[in-house]
């Protein structure tokens, strides 16, 4: 469509061209028009016809075929045995070569110029480009009367008055936009201060939309950058109500809500014809510079964790244990008070066998014997291996 | 191009163009963002599409303009909301910190006859403006503490700002729609140094905090649960504080001398004398 169209465009000017130069021709060559038999002597006819036959020239042969069998400029009293127009190689060299000088066009039937025709085409593609215009999905169009706002219309097909008379600006009225404030990457920082005069590295989105399209059109200069800025100031604005730990934590939902709140105020007072649909805090971050100590906050919050959980470790074990343990005791005492003294000695000869079997023993009589102890032997032994020396004596 | 024809089209041409040119000079069309000033050698004789409060686009003047030719001209202004920003000024707050300031104005040509007396050009009242806001910026912020500078009540400063600005504006045939602080920085050098020191330092303690904090609360844990083991204990050994004492003796030796004993047999020496209790038997019994 855009090719037929074009390539009718390139034959009209082509046209349009001979038909200007048409008086230095005829003085050059009266008879010689540009539809004129080739072999009549004219030998840029003859030439450019050798070019007009290639095959390897798309554009030239494509101009020369198809505008050939339905060629409606053919002159009535063309010379017999005229087989072909002039390709278009040829009309350009000619305007090339002759500095402006061009074929005359052939009259129309009646006698009449060109001229109006063409103008007329001219003028209904105009009103036609102009008057129609299509909408997609999201967008609406604000048409405008001499400059003076008319209606606003929705996505279709919509027809204005052409061009001078009423114009329509198209606005992507559906789409969400989305500013970006703060630092994208990490080598830049937006440092914000908070209320306790920490400073924060925040970055955020703001989404937002066109509610009124001829407001936004008319309304402010830099509809974009006025978002951006109202968004920086509200922004800092809410910051510097909130402390640090509370704006980089619980906080958070809040802040973005009253920015939001707070920016659409502000652009509502503008008349601007904007919504904010969103905020989102993407980042808020303490800076380069103090992060190794946030980072040692950090890692003191785990170490108390790690402090607790041993402790807790700690006396779930103590506890247990003495559960453990009293329970035995309690066992064995419940057999006790039913046969206290047996439960004793037997209690008593179990542990007594259980030691004694296993020790080196030497009894001596007391009394009339004087107890004598074997030091030498007990010192080699104790060399041998660190031992220990006990002495049981006395009643159980 | 023929006969008669042939003069024709320049004739034609010509007296077209001229139409053309008298047209151009005489109808213009004023869009809904501007306001046409029609002066007449430097008189203002009229203003075009000017802007009125709450008015509806679609009811204003917008449209097309006629004028007399040669003799009015025509200019146009901007009938939106223009901003004015500028260049960051660092405030000295009466603590004698100081603070590096970015600000904003919004503003609307409400007078277009006044601002074209007064100052000619758009681009003229804005570098005018722009001067204003950042000498009273200056002034006003500089009467404050630095925690007003960053705090909420700063609300009531910029509307001090632009009561005044408005003011001024207002004798350039402008209005102040809005003045707000865009950022307030710490600036660069000591100040911004002095804060992350403090900062860090904040950060140091707290961490310190923390730490001794869960060693508090960790050595609480424990002494609690050597109380409540200490009181299954009591609870349980306090009923026969005598068998009590024999068990646990009975216990005791067990494991101390067992235990000493478990990695080879006759480390330790035990000399018992037959008036020992547990050989009593084998006393009497000789």
């Amino acid at each position: 469509m855009t090719l037929f169209f074009l390539k009718r465009r390139t034959y009209m000017l082509a046209m349009m061209q001979n038909e200007d130069g048409g008086a230095p021709q005829a003085s050059h060559n009266e008879s010689k028009g540009p539809w004129d038999l080739p072999g009549s002597g004219d030998n840029g006819g003859s030439g450019s016809r050798a070019g007009g036959n290639k095959p390897s020239k798309p554009a030239a042969s494509a101009g020369d075929d198809g505008a050939k069998p339905s060629n409606p400029w053919e002159p009535q009293g063309a010379p017999t045995g005229r087989t072909r127009g002039p390709s278009l190689e040829e009309i350009f060299r000619r305007g090339g070569g002759k500095g402006g000088g061009f074929g005359g066009i052939p009259p129309r039937a009646n006698g009449k110029s060109w001229w109006p025709i063409i103008a007329a085409g001219f003028l209904a593609i105009w009103i036609l480009w102009t008057s129609v215009h299509r909408l997609d999905q999201q967008e609406e169009g604000v048409v405008t009367f001499f400059g003076k706002y008319s209606r606003t219309v929705g996505s279709g097909i919509s027809f204005t008055l052409p061009a001078p008379i009423e114009q329509m600006q198209k606005v992507d009225a559906l789409q969400v936009r989305t500013t970006s404030i703060g630092s994208a990457n990490s080598k830049s920082e937006n440092l914000v201060l908070t209320k306790d005069q920490n400073l924060m590295d925040i970055a955020f989105d703001i989404r937002w939309s066109i509610k009124s399209p001829e407001l936004y059109l008319f309304q402010l200069d830099d509809p974009a950058g006025t978002v951006q800025e109202v968004g920086e100031s509200a922004m800092r604005a809410e910051l510097a109500n909130f402390d640090y730990n509370e704006a980089v934590g619980v906080a958070r939902g809040t802040i973005e809500a009253q920015v939001k709140q707070r920016m659409q105020a502000i652009l509502d007072e503008y008349k601007s014809g904007i919504a904010i649909s969103s905020i989102s805090i993407r980042q808020s971050d303490p800076p380069e510079e103090v992060k190794a100590a946030f980072r040692e906050v950090n890692s003191a919050q785990q170490r108390r964790e790690r402090y607790l959980n041993e402790a807790r470790a700690y006396s779930s074990q103590v506890t247990e244990l003495a559960a453990g343990q009293t329970a035995e005791f309690d066992k064995i005492y419940e057999q006790y008070r039913q046969a206290p003294e047996v439960t004793r000695r037997r209690i008593y000869y179990e542990t007594m066998e259980q030691v004694l079997s296993k020790v080196d023993k030497t009894i001596v009589e007391s009394g009339n014997v004087t107890p004598y102890l074997p030091l030498p032997e007990l010192k080699r032994r104790a060399k041998a291996d660190s031992d220990s020396t006990v002495t049981v004596t006395g009643k159980q | 191009m023929f006969g008669s024809l042939r003069h024709n089209p320049i004739a034609l041409g010509l007296v077209g163009f001229g139409l053309l040119v008298l047209l151009s000079m005489s109808v213009s069309i004023v869009p809904e963002t501007k306001q046409a000033i029609i002066s007449s050698y430097g008189q203002v004789m009229r203003v075009e599409n000017e802007y009125r409060k709450n008015e509806k686009f679609g009811n204003t003047d917008a449209g097309l303009v006629w004028r007399v030719p040669f003799v009015e001209q025509i200019q146009f202004v901007d009938k939106r909301v223009l901003s004015v920003s500028m260049q960051p000024q660092e405030v000295q707050s009466t603590d004698r910190r100081r603070l590096r300031v970015d600000a904003f104005a919004r503003f609307r040509i409400v007078a277009p006859a006044k601002m074209y007396q007064a100052i000619r050009t758009e681009e003229a009242l804005k570098a005018q403006l722009q001067t204003i806001l950042e000498s009273r910026l200056r002034n006003e912020l500089g009467k404050r503490s630095f925690e007003t500078l960053l705090s909420a009540e700063r609300g009531a400063v910029m509307d001090n700002i632009q009561a005044t600005l408005d003011r001024e504006a207002a004798k350039y045939g402008a209005q102040i729609i809005d003045v707000r602080i865009k950022r307030t920085d710490l600036p660069e050098g000591q100040s911004l140094q002095s804060a992350y020191q403090r900062m860090q330092s904040a950060q140091q303690q707290q961490a310190i905090a923390i730490d001794a904090e869960g060693q508090k609360e960790a050595q609480i844990i424990r002494a609690e649960a050597d109380a409540k083991a200490a009181q299954i204990y009591a609870q349980s050994y306090g009923k026969d504080a005598d068998f009590y004492d024999f068990y646990r003796s009975m216990q005791s030796y067990r494991r101390t001398f067992q235990q000493d004993s478990q990695n080879g047999d006759g480390n330790t020496t035990v000399v018992l004398s037959t008036d020992n209790d547990y050989l009593r038997n084998f006393r009497d019994g000789r």
